[in-house]
């Protein structure tokens, strides 16, 4: 038996019971995020109880998918290996403005434009068998 | 706190790469050497916290450290804290003995790192589902984040990041043990160093090696009658609040601000009173948000602090007279053990060459995860 060389295919997400609609969305491309019914705050990455008041009453909300970068990386040389033929890509931080910060990479590497605080949309690929939300800046007269 | 001392300090040389040892020997000969440099004998520990160990013992690692060593501890537990794992065993040592649970603790940590080990975890957590399938795997691109924003929002430049990690590599070129000994650097060859992820260049990234520390706590009564002069545990403080740094609560300070405060206000001392500052240093970012969170400098203020300062052994405020992780490398968890180690060589007035002139007092710091887990120590030279 051979085994062939492959480039390391990208590591996949790993849903729980309880993060799987999150992803279920994302095959809708739909970025899912909870919001907890008693104290109204959002709530990501998915959990069973609210962080802020313990309450177990959360909701499944969709999000705008806008947000602003509260910072981000070029990164040359990734951790995982599979990422290395990617490389150069930015990866983000994002302020998402239904309330919650989440981290993603950018679709390309902006020539400019690229800073802290600069608004970003949400964009999805299909990578394998999933759908990741990733992101793009949003240019001054609205679109790349 | 109740008075606690650390009495004996033992450290192997950090190896960039180690072959034919196991996490348990390189523990055992670092324990052994701290042991003996307390005056005491195996049948006087009676206290024992380690670290976790992913890949060679993933459960019960205090009971195989104990059984390695023929220990019988009346204490056993894990710390796992990251980088703040070694300062973290200090007081909880101390608390330890305070309880009436023991009366000397064995603090030990070590890893070997062999050429070519891709170590992956196997974890499920949030960290796995939410960063990595983008791209974001281990701990530098969260530190890049840190650093861009503090450029970002305070003009901090490379270059001024860069004068800390110079400086720790000066001191390094009085310590044999340090893996950069020998070795010399400039600013200008930190800025030339390849990105790894901007604006973090790879001179500016601890450099992972194998290697082991250990330090033997007892009360202070007993450091007494013992061979060295106490370095005594003044205050300690602590504070975990993350662990993703998507969620961490600031981008600009960390949790270590609370944890250096609390130090602070146990020992009865501040910023002003430190001899000499041992801080926790993955990255060059990691130094400057310490300075502030410390209250060295302003906060915002340490890219220009930190270029007009001497921080050599020399200065007003020595940096990580043993090199730092960055210049003495970081042997897994025990390189944040390395700061303890040194202070205390320091704090005994036994640190030859690179010694720091009548210092009485340290900060110690210890950092894990991204900018998440933090511990703090002010450890301070007994009065004759
Ligand atoms: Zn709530």
């Amino acid at each position: 038996m051979t085994r062939e060389q492959t480039t390391p295919s990208y590591p996949p997400p790993t849903p729980t019971a309880v993060s799987a609609p999150f992803w279920e969305a994302a095959q809708e491309r739909r970025l899912a995020y909870q919001r907890c019914a008693d104290c109204a705050q959002a709530v990501f990455p998915p959990r069973a109880h609210c962080p802020h008041c313990w309450s177990e009453s959360l909701t499944w909300q969709e999000s705008t998918g806008h947000g602003t970068i509260a910072s981000f990386t070029v990164a040359h040389r990734p951790g995982h290996p599979a990422f290395a033929e990617l490389a150069p890509f930015v990866l983000a931080l994002i302020d998402v403005q239904d309330g919650f910060r989440l981290l993603s990479r950018l679709t390309t590497n902006p020539e400019e434009g690229l800073a802290v605080s600069a608004p970003v949309r949400v964009v999805w690929e299909s990578s394998g068998d999933w759908t990741l939300p990733l992101f793009e800046l949003i240019t001054v007269d609205g679109g790349p | 706190m109740s008075p606690a001392a650390i009495v004996g300090i033992g450290e192997l040389a950090p190896q960039r790469y180690s072959s034919g040892a196991t996490t348990l020997s390189m523990i055992a000969r670092a324990a052994l050497e701290a042991t003996r440099d307390a005056g005491l004998a195996r049948e006087d520990i009676d206290g024992l916290l380690v670290g976790p160990q992913v890949g060679e013992t993933p459960q019960h690692v205090p009971a195989t450290v104990a059984e390695y060593l023929g220990l019988h501890p009346t204490m056993a537990n894990v710390v796992d804290l990251g980088g703040a794992s070694g300062a973290g065993m200090a007081w909880r040592a101390a608390a330890a003995i305070q309880a009436g649970m023991c009366q000397t603790v064995l603090c030990v940590l070590g890893n070997i790192n062999e050429r070519g080990r891709v170590p992956r975890s196997p974890n499920r957590n949030p960290i796995r589902e939410f960063d990595v399938p983008f791209g974001a795997s281990g701990a530098n691109t969260s530190y890049a984040f840190l650093a861009q924003r503090h450029l970002a929002e305070y003009g901090t430049t490379s270059a001024q990041l860069a004068t800390a990690v110079v400086a720790q590599r000066e001191n390094a070129q009085l310590n044999p043990k340090a893996v950069f000994h020998g070795t010399p650097l400039t600013v200008e060859e930190v800025l030339a160093s390849p990105f790894v992820v901007e604006p973090l260049r790879l001179l500016e990234i601890v450099m992972p090696c194998a290697g082991a520390a250990a330090f033997i706590v007892t009360s202070a009564e007993r450091a007494r009658d013992l061979r060295h002069r106490p370095v005594l545990l003044s205050g300690a403080g602590e504070k975990v609040t993350h662990r993703a740094m998507s969620q961490a609560p600031s981008l600009t300070s960390g949790p270590l601000k609370a944890a250096i405060d609390s130090a602070y206000r146990q020992s009865g001392t501040g910023a002003q009173d430190m001899d000499l500052l041992q801080l926790y240093d993955c990255y060059s970012i990691v130094i400057a948000l310490t300075l502030e969170d410390a209250g060295v400098c302003p906060v915002g203020e340490s890219g220009p602090w930190m270029a007009e300062n001497d921080l050599t052994w020399r200065g007003p405020k020595p940096l990580n007279t043993h090199g730092g992780q960055l210049s003495f490398g970081q042997a897994d968890l025990a390189g944040g053990m390395s700061h303890i180690v040194e202070a205390v060589h320091q704090l005994r007035h036994e640190a030859g060459e690179r010694q720091v002139a009548d210092a009485r007092t340290a900060l110690v710091t210890g950092n894990g995860a991204t900018l998440s887990e933090a511990t703090a120590l002010v450890l301070q030279r007994e009065d004759s």
